[in-house]
């Protein structure tokens, strides 16, 4: 008690000195918090986009199909199986017919994915409905990476070709309907959406699909044959995979601040036993054991973690509050990076981040102010009283 | 007159190491002091007047002897019970005031109450009649840096007495202060002796202190050169 009484006169009497420490650490505490919202505010957005734009409430897929040998998709279509009828016609279902083509954007070729959904399926965040349109042209849909890339906007027309189930290339004239703002790479690079029954008759695979998105109340039918379930967890594994590597390269940073809030704390304690040794000396002189003194400047340096705690809070929640509901806009360029991340980031602090961090930083800090708050039991009283540097 | 001693000092010696050797600052110092007296160490720079007050002040140990202050023996007590006897027993005024610049003079003077399980209003009565025997009463709430030479060590005075200790050890009080201050000083300290019965001692080579004291003991390299009650 008497330590705490004495440390909190001893830091509001240092005045400016104190502050700065505090604005330091408060500083660390509002970076490491918003630091790992923003990543927690990716992840928990890049995961649901990933489940609302492309993995749905899980996937079948045909047996052939593997997503990443394109060769595999020449086989890798076969007819609706009557189990996913009902599914289809309640909306709970989307198939998807894919396959392998070329677009010649002003000319150029240029190899895709062709993509055939249903108009009006509701199980993906798609704009597909945006392809119910009486045209002359084949109606289609992309993404605003595969517009940058293929220099396409919205009412543009291409020429796209493509190789039927017999193996002879045919090729068509679309209209892009709508250039749709998505942050999941894998529904939108390389990729053109059109309507499935069009597809379809393209390819020669009347009542056909590579696969089908499975909606939230659809209920799993686990056995159909020539055709695997995935459940949403497989499929967001890779996207799982990545969290964890930003977590780690999170930590890294995570470690940085916290390195350089105990370099702030011990930086000072270290100093305050070498200008501070008068007051040491006089300390002793008056009576105060060792231990006392110890004790008080190990609360001292703990003191600045939980009026840092205060402060941070007085400029930093109304910050951090802020940032939760404007969003963090990502530099231009980072869409790029094929990664799922929105234009702007919502950051995300849970009660765990809080008090977690809070927990930390007042340990590490009280640890860092009790190492040379040591030293300070082992000087000379005689010499300490007279300030010598020991 | 036995009962009355509180400080006993049996041959004490004490060495300090100095490159290969070693430097004897005080050597064989016999003495005793009793309750209320206002004594000093009179001597030139390094016959050993702070050293022997850092020993009676349970700071320091000595190398050789016997220290027996308040029954209690310096050579053999551990560092916690030397700074209960500091704390219970011993005020210390310093040449260079060593006041907590982070305080204020009510803080200041407050602080070795702060060490005892005193209420806060006892302590505030406390430091508020140690601050009236100094006469700055007016400069409560001022910090050090604001307070001339003089008042700090007004305020170191008061700091030392205001647990009423039985023995209150002086370093060069007035070292650092102009004649009029240091009488100021001096007379302050003289009245409190009366007043509550409370030992000095101090250690000094000023004209001005040497004065006032009632007992002298001249210091010579680390040897008692003389012990004389001065008659007023």
């Amino acid at each position: 008690m008497l330590s705490i009484k004495l440390a909190y006169r001893n830091l509001v009497g240092a005045g400016l000195r104190t502050w700065l420490n505090v604005f330091v650490l408060s500083f660390v505490y509002i970076l490491i918090i918003w630091h790992y919202g923003v990543i927690d505010g990716w992840n928990i957005q890049a995961r649901k986009d990933m489940q609302d734009w492309e993995v749905g409430n899980g996937q079948y897929w045909q047996q052939n199909y593997d997503p990443y040998d394109f060769f595999t998709l020449e086989d890798s279509h076969a007819k609706i199986p009557e189990a996913f009828k009902k599914g289809i016609e309640e909306g709970n279902l989307a198939p998807v017919l894919i396959s392998q083509g070329s677009v010649y954007p002003e000319g150029r070729i240029q190899s895709m994915l062709l993509k055939g959904i249903d108009p009006d399926q509701k199980v993906l965040d798609l704009p597909t409905a945006e392809m119910n349109v009486e045209l002359e042209l084949m109606p289609a849909i992309i993404g605003r990476r595969m517009g940058k890339t293929c220099k396409l906007q919205e009412g543009d027309t291409t020429i796209i070709r493509w190789r039927d189930v017999n193996g002879t290339f045919d090729a068509a004239e679309i209209k892009v309907v709508k250039v749709f703002n998505c942050n999941v790479p894998n529904v939108d690079g390389g990729q053109i959406w059109i309507p499935i029954k069009d597809l379809q008759q393209m390819m020669q695979t009347p009542d056909e699909a590579t696969m089908f998105v499975i909606g939230d109340k659809f209920e799993i039918i686990e056995n159909v044959p020539g055709w695997k379930y995935k459940n949403q967890a497989s499929l967001m594994t890779e996207m799982d995979e990545i969290i964890k590597l930003k977590k780690v390269g999170g930590s890294f940073l995570y470690f940085v601040l916290i390195l350089l809030a105990m370099l702030a704390i011990f930086d000072t304690q270290v100093l305050s036993i070498f200008r501070r040794q008068k007051e040491i000396g006089t300390y002793i002189a008056m009576g105060m054991t060792r231990k006392q003194v110890v004790s008080l400047f190990t609360v001292e340096g703990a003191m600045h973690a939980i009026l840092a705690v205060i402060v941070g809070t007085i400029y930093g929640a109304p910050f951090l509050i802020w940032q939760m509901k404007a969003g963090f806009s990502m530099p231009a360029g980072t869409d790029d990076m094929g990664l799922s991340i929105a234009e702007k980031i919502f950051p995300v602090y849970g009660i765990g981040l809080i008090i977690s961090t809070i927990l930390l930083v007042l340990v590490v800090t009280t640890i860092v102010s009790y190492m040379p708050a040591r030293k300070i039991s082992k000087m000379n009283p005689t010499d300490a009283i007279k300030g010598k540097i020991q | 007159m036995e009962n009355s001693k509180i400080i006993t000092l049996e041959g004490v010696k004490k060495h300090f190491p100095i490159g290969g050797g070693k430097f004897t600052a005080l050597n064989g110092i016999t003495l005793t002091f009793g309750k209320g007296e206002f004594a000093g160490f009179v001597g030139p720079s390094g016959s050993g007047k702070t050293t022997l007050l850092n020993i009676i002040g349970s700071l320091d140990t000595p190398s050789e002897g016997k220290a027996l202050v308040l029954d209690n023996d310096i050579g053999k007590l551990n560092a916690k019970k030397a700074a209960l006897l500091r704390r219970e027993n011993l005020g210390f005024i310093f040449q260079t005031y060593n006041l907590l610049p982070v305080y204020t003079v009510f803080e200041n003077i407050e602080f070795p109450l702060l060490l005892f399980n005193m209420s806060s209003s006892k302590r505030k009565k406390a430091v508020l009649e140690a601050i009236e025997w100094v006469g700055l009463t007016d400069k409560i709430k001022s910090r050090p840096a604001q307070l001339s030479g003089g008042e700090c060590q007004r305020v170191a005075i008061a700091r030392a007495m205001v647990k009423k200790p039985v023995v209150v050890l002086a370093d060069e009080p007035t070292a650092n202060l102009d004649s009029e201050n240091s009488h100021h000083i001096l007379q302050t300290m003289e009245n409190l002796n009366k007043n509550l019965k409370t030992t000095f001692i101090f250690a000094t080579h000023d004209d001005k202190v040497i004065r006032y004291l009632k007992r002298k003991i001249l210091l010579k390299d680390g040897k008692v050169t003389a012990d004389e009650v001065v008659k007023k």
